[in-house]
């Protein structure tokens, strides 16, 4: 038996079986999920990488309009860009820890009020500048600035004063927060020289690879960086990142060899898809999310008994597996699922229930004109169809719903967080707290909710500086709890981020923080 | 005759104001500005407002046109809203892009078209004439992204002959860019072969029933050199017209095939500025588009006039 398990890690770790298969053999063989995963990392990291080639991406989202200034990018293309070309202090690994990059190490305050970054010596950036802690702050001041249009402002928050001070950027507080070092993982906070202030869309930072052609809406191409600190990353000589934003464009490309793995791949053709000899399917489950959102402050979704009778109206296992096609999991009507540190499992899982929501809907008093709901196609792939099924699963439970659909163009400016119901999308975040500030806070910028609730703010401000995690992870249930029975929200389904790759790629580890190992499987993975 | 043709310049540069202050018009009526379209899910409202100010989006709605007006004129094509390119850069890149595709495209379908079309009045309502008909109409009856994906499954999947990603890039040599857009040159003639091809057909075939091709004929010239010296130059406005309004089209109107091929033009780039409200680039490209709509129908109003001696010497 073992010599039959070798042969599987063998296969899977250059690529000739995939890891979703693995795992279905070896536990066909007694060997548990944990252990598995264990035999094969470490196989994988005997192997070790190759160096050397031109790896290739088909990549869905990305336009002509793309810039490379890391505050703006807002979606895959730009994001695989910039793991190409900058590197973050810190980053969160597939299994949620805190993994330092440029940061050596991060301490905190017995409060975690004031956070130290000790910053990584003889690094240098593409121009030949070295880094040092005041590139970072000037960086993080760039993206914490009033005016700034960085995505990351959101996370930047809450900073009362940052500064650098030998080896040390420290950041300090006006409340705790037991997250902070999470927080400066995101995506956006690539170090820039000088902040990136002169030219923030120069494409210069001290990531693995140096800018060569950027040609936005087209491809995007990078060369090895020869004095790269990480040994660890930016294996192939050459990358590039290919726009692709037509589904079957993409699904050819990869057929025919152009490109060596794609992103987003309809869950309709996954399946079809994997069945060719030298592709496999690779999806991981997230905490990228679904959601209908109703504005609590609007009648009728200011009755909360209507609110339940919707949330008891939907079908979330049909939802998954007819949306979904399997390639996902239900959700709660939380945005919080097992994905995230500190997830209580004990929750319960709502499903369709079509007595209760008759009984909340009748409750509730409704006059029986018809709800409308708002819907396109932006707000999440099968976003109309769903919204039909939401439609049949409520007529049953005697909810007269009416689906209106709207025009993709302009979605997210006039519908989204304008409308009182309507269908939209949360790509998560790595930790329950900010999740919960950016879009459930009373005063959040993005409460598409309209939930303004003191009790639940009171418990994220004590969540955020309680530093006992078995307390933390209860106040995080009791936050999860109210939303679920009392939110405007309704998570029918968390969708899974489906790659295709071919099997001349190898070092694929799928990363729950988005697809693509997070978007930087041409930095991390290596051709064969 | 000179009057005459500057007289149509002189309107066709009327028409293209025109057309791009209706173009300015129908961007300002669209919902969201650039502001929120470049923001998106992510826009709050401090963002929103430093952007606005910084894009200049809240002087007034004329003085926007007209110092974008008066720029263009001067040869400044201004940068993009969305990511601070140079539009004439990009626009220029892109335009060639266009027009070599649409070159090709054209240099195959024309003489193709033309060719067939002859060949179809020679053997009218025989087997041939049958099946060129035939199969262009199926072509042209199919929709260009079914034909496209027909395509890059049988040759780029299947038998891997072309690339089925017609990403263009200048440093590669003349042969191997004619390989890699091999696939979008074969969709794009199929899609308006069948129009000229008709089009040939039924002018000619008009002409045939004049009485001096009768002459022609009794003074015993072959069929070939009967359609071709006589029929084709009286039938040559007809056609010519039909020409450039594909021609125009091959530059203007291959978004969908762009799309599938992944292939840098014109029509991408612009639905991407559209999307984002960039209001500079989509004025540049639907200007553009504009001249070259209207240059070519100039071309083909003055070929006629040319080819016609009734409207050459007008009474």
């Amino acid at each position: 038996m073992s010599r039959q398990i070798d042969d599987y890690v063998r296969r899977t770790t250059v690529g000739l079986m995939s890891r979703r298969e693995f795992f279905g053999r070896t536990t066909a063989l007694g060997l548990s999920t944990a252990m598995a995963g264990t035999l094969l990392a470490t196989s994988v990291k005997a192997m070790g990488p190759n160096k050397g080639g031109v790896i290739k991406a088909g990549i869905q989202g990305g336009e002509s309009t793309n810039s490379l200034d890391p505050a703006l990018s807002a979606s895959s293309v730009p994001s695989h860009n910039l793991t190409a070309f900058g590197d973050l202090l810190v980053e969160v690994s597939p299994e949620g820890e805190i993994v330092n990059r440029l940061a050596e190490s991060v301490e905190s305050s017995a409060d975690a009020r004031t956070w130290h970054f000790r910053i990584r010596k003889g690094v240098e950036f593409h121009n030949g500048k070295t880094l040092t802690p005041d590139d970072v702050l000037k960086t993080m001041e760039r993206h914490s600035a009033d005016d700034s249009q960085s995505g990351a402002l959101g996370v930047m928050r809450g900073i009362e004063s940052m500064s650098a001070d030998g080896d040390i950027f420290s950041v300090t507080l006006s409340t705790p927060n037991a997250d902070l070092v999470y927080l400066m993982a995101d995506y956006h906070l690539v170090i820039q020289p000088g902040g990136g202030f002169d030219d923030p869309a120069s494409g210069i930072g001290c990531g693995p690879y140096v800018l060569e052609f950027d040609e936005p809406g087209v491809r995007h191409g990078f060369t090895k960086f020869a004095n790269y600190w990480d040994d660890g990353r930016g294996h192939a000589d050459q990358i590039e990142v290919v726009v692709l934003n037509d589904n079957t464009a993409r699904a050819a490309a990869l057929q025919s060899g152009q490109v060596h793995y794609i992103n987003r791949v309809d869950p309709k053709v996954a399946e079809l898809l994997g069945r060719a000899p030298n592709i496999n399917i690779e999806s991981i489950s997230g905490r990228g999310h679904y959601v209908f959102i109703m504005h609590n402050d609007t009648a009728p979704f200011d009755n909360n008994d209507l609110r339940l009778a919707l949330k008891y109206a939907i079908d979330r296992e049909e939802m998954v597996d007819k949306i979904l096609r399997g390639y996902g999991s239900v959700g709660n009507d939380t945005p919080i699922n097992a994905a995230y540190p500190l997830y209580s499992d004990d929750l319960g899982q709502r499903a369709y229930d079509p007595e209760k929501a008759k009984f909340h809907y009748e409750k509730s008093g409704h006059d029986g004109s018809p709800i409308v709901l708002k819907v396109s196609e932006a707000a999440f792939p099968g976003a109309v169809d769903a919204s039909q099924l939401f439609q049949q699963s409520a007529e049953r439970a005697g909810i007269p719903l009416q689906v209106e659909r709207v025009p993709s163009d302009g979605y997210w400016s006039e519908v989204w967080n304008k409308e009182p119901f309507c269908a939209s999308y949360w790509s998560g975040r790595p930790v329950q707290d900010q999740m919960f500030s950016t879009a459930y806070k009373s005063d959040a910028d993005w409460n598409d909710t309209r939930f303004f609730r003191d009790d639940f703010d009171a418990l994220l401000a004590q969540a955020k500086a309680e530093l006992d995690l078995a307390k933390r992870k209860e106040l995080y249930r009791q936050m999860s709890v109210i939303l679920r029975d009392e939110g405007g929200v309704i998570v029918p389904m968390f969708n899974d981020f489906i790659d295709a790759v071919s099997t001349s790629l190898g070092g694929w580890v799928g990363d729950p923080g988005g697809g693509s190992m997070f978007d930087g499987a041409l930095v991390k993975a290596w051709l064969l | 005759m000179i009057r005459l043709a500057a007289q149509r310049i002189a309107l066709g540069c009327l028409l293209l104001v025109a057309a791009s202050v209706l173009i300015f018009a129908g961007t300002q009526i669209l919902p969201g500005d650039v502001a929120q379209s470049i923001l998106g899910r992510s826009a709050t409202p401090e963002s929103l407002a430093s952007l606005r100010e910084e894009l200049g989006l809240n002087k007034p709605a004329v003085q926007r046109y007209l110092d974008w007006l008066l720029a263009f004129l001067g040869g400044d094509l201004g940068t993009a809203l969305s990511n601070g390119k140079d539009i004439g850069e990009s626009v220029a890149g892109r335009l060639g892009n266009t027009l070599f595709l649409a070159g090709w495209a054209a240099a195959l379908s024309v003489p193709l078209a033309i060719f067939l079309g002859l060949l179809s009045v020679r053997y009218q309502d025989r087997t041939p004439d049958r099946m060129i008909s035939g199969l262009s109409l199926a072509s042209i009856s199919l929709p260009e992204f079914f034909i496209g994906y027909l395509l890059i499954y049988f040759l780029a999947v299947k038998l891997q002959w072309f690339p089925s990603v017609a990403t263009l890039n200048a440093d590669m040599p003349l042969g191997e860019k004619l390989r890699t857009i091999a696939l979008p040159v074969m969709v794009l003639t199929m899609v308006v072969l069948a129009h000229m091809m008709r089009m040939t057909r039924a002018a000619i075939l008009n002409v045939m029933q004049s009485a001096y091709i009768e002459t022609a004929e009794l003074k015993g010239l072959t069929p070939f050199n009967v359609i071709r010296k006589h029929a084709f130059p009286n039938a040559i406005a007809p056609i010519v017209n039909v020409v450039m309004i594909n021609l125009a089209y091959l530059v203007v109107g291959v978004v969908v095939v762009e799309v599938i091929f992944v292939y840098p033009g014109m029509g991408q780039y612009m639905v991407d500025h559209v999307s984002k409200r960039d209001v500079p680039v989509v004025q540049a490209c639907g200007t553009i588009f504009a001249a070259v709509y209207i240059g070519l129908n100039l071309v083909a109003d003055l070929v006629s006039i040319i080819s016609n001696p009734r409207l050459r010497h007008p009474k």
